[in-house]
């Protein structure tokens, strides 16, 4: 499947790695074996700059992955015009080979709350968060891949299963899916889930690009695992366990490897970038598709 | 859920957890809920110590936080773009009783906010001192200069740009304190410049950033100082990338 925007080419099915400024002399120095470099949209929407001739740099050498953490997809308020239009000119700049964002909102009535907030699984919203990918990939002029949220809470009103609503939404929508394979870790743990069960279920024919990431470790009030989706770290053996589990199912697919707090230094985002190169080598190169979650 | 019932029960740790919230356990845990509280604090304080790092430096991490938290608690971003969070902080670092022992912060948390605005600015290439010289002399007086979008001038009664430049490396630099200083901050191309700049020469940049024509902002700076240089000011603010080219 082409999961491209607007170049008509997709991400390579390799692992990429999240851009971060401290890095970028160096990667433009040495030109590192990486597949593809993925940037927070909202990081390069200034006028001008140094981030701009940096991405330009990037976008010359490497093809780009754009992941958007601030369109708040499931607020119940309107989508944000403004920001619609900045990530539109931000796609036809940079012309992106794949472009992402959360399920999840991040916006109160006095203004923007910077995290990835959850919503309930109802019929509601999910008519709610179709209607915003269809605007979004309209407006954009790009196809989405929209990611599978990480979350510590459950909502009393959800009666939708979280894959069930995923799909219903690519269904609806004809977006793609981001599937976050520490993210289905961290849930799964949180919720007293199963995460391979998570993964055998997924509909992995509509899956475009993977995110592994490192967790935190807490406890709840009842002193319950909590995983806390930390991005600070090397990812956890148990979430590589489940990539290989994942890959066995998709294929080799673009994997990023996501590390935005405590950024180490460039080799070791290298060394975890070799570490997923090597599981996308043993992956079979073919999807599975059996509807085995429908059984 | 209401979502603006779930957000206002994150910015305020008084309030209970949202009813609707659960768990595996079936039961609602303030600690779960506390997760995305600490979230929310946490990003929107590291925002604010990306953009007022020197701020940070001067009160030390733990104040700091707690300065951010004050301020977070009055103002959120009005856009996902994190670098221009903090428009007002400054202002609120002003009227921050617990701070007041150091005057010169809010105007350094100027400096820094600017720096920031400078860096993300729109790229264009700034008037050259050729293209000044350029000018008929007659016509020069009554000319207007268009500011280049990264210029901006800070006029404080402490020694910011002193201040400022003491505190970009691991080591803190000597510093002054009680010396008015005047900061001029340009991007002519990729890198944000910080100059200190004479009196004089900061009441003539601050006419022409406001659009007065040469000759006008001259008049004033000979009031401000009769010893005011007028070509090496003019010269000096051009060299530096003040200003995107001839007003129209």
């Amino acid at each position: 499947m082409n999961t491209g925007t607007q170049s008509g080419e997709a991400l390579p099915a390799r692992a990429g790695l999240g851009l971060k400024p401290e890095h970028i002399d160096e990667i433009i120095a040495t030109e590192p074996d990486v597949g593809f470099f993925e940037v927070h949209a909202e990081n390069y929407m200034g006028d001008g700059g140094a981030p701009h001739r940096a991405l330009t740099a990037i976008t010359s050498r490497y093809p780009l992955s754009l992941h958007g953490v601030g369109l708040s997809i499931g607020a119940e308020r309107p989508l944000d015009k403004a920001h619609l239009a900045r990530l539109k000119a931000l796609v036809e700049r940079y012309r992106p080979q794949s472009f992402s964002e959360h399920l999840a909102w991040s916006t109160h009535e006095s203004g923007f709350l910077n995290d990835l907030l959850p919503l309930p699984y109802t019929k509601a919203t999910l008519e709610r968060v179709s209607a915003h990918v269809d605007a979004v990939q309209q407006t954009v002029g790009a196809r989405m891949l929209l990611e599978n949220p990480s979350t510590y809470i459950l909502f009393e009103d959800s009666v939708i299963d979280e894959i069930d609503f995923l799909e219903a939404i690519a269904e609806n929508t004809g977006c793609g899916l981001l599937l976050d394979v520490n993210n289905v870790m961290v849930s799964a743990v949180n919720h007293r889930l199963d995460a391979f069960a998570y993964i055998d279920r997924f509909p992995v024919e509509r899956v475009g690009e993977i995110h592994l990431a490192g967790y935190d470790e807490t406890v709840d009030g009842a002193g319950d695992r909590l995983l806390i989706d930390a991005h600070n770290s090397t990812v956890a053996d148990d979430v590589f366990a489940l990539y290989r589990h994942t890959l066995g199912r998709t294929g080799p697919v673009p994997t990023l490897i996501e590390w935005d707090n405590d950024v180490p230094a460039f080799p070791v985002l290298l060394a975890e970038a070799t570490h997923a190169n090597q599981m996308l080598d043993a992956a079979p190169h073919w999807r599975d598709v059996r509807v085995a979650r429908r059984a | 859920m209401d979502q603006n019932a779930f957000a206002s029960a994150l910015l305020d740790p008084t309030l209970p957890v949202p009813g609707g919230v659960t768990s595996a356990r079936g039961e609602a845990d303030a600690a779960r809920f506390a997760v995305y509280r600490n979230n929310v604090a946490v990003s929107l304080s590291k925002a604010l110590g990306q953009r007022f790092p020197v701020v940070q430096r001067l009160v030390g991490d733990d104040f700091f936080a707690g300065m951010a938290r004050a301020y977070i608690a009055t103002t959120l971003p009005d856009s996902p773009l994190m670098f221009a969070y903090g428009d007002t902080f400054p202002d609120f670092v002003a009227g921050f009783a617990p701070a007041a022992a150091l005057p010169y912060l809010a105007d350094t948390a100027r400096l820094e906010a600017q720096w920031t605005r400078a860096y993300h600015a729109a790229d264009i290439a700034p008037l050259t001192v050729e293209a000044l010289a350029g000018l008929a002399p007659e016509l020069l007086g009554g000319a207007r200069l268009a500011p280049h979008p990264a210029a901006a001038l800070v006029r404080s009664a402490y020694s910011v740009g002193m201040i400022w430049q003491a505190h970009q490396g691991d080591e803190v630099g000597a510093q002054t304190v009680m010396t008015p200083e005047s900061v001029m901050i340009t991007r002519p191309e990729f890198d944000v410049r910080v100059h200190v700049i004479a009196e004089a020469d900061a009441v003539f940049a601050a006419a022409l950033l406001r659009g007065e024509s040469i000759g006008e902002a001259a008049t004033a700076a000979f009031g401000t100082d009769p010893t005011f240089d007028f070509g090496r000011a003019i010269v000096g603010l051009t060299s530096l990338g003040a200003f995107a080219g001839l007003a129209s």
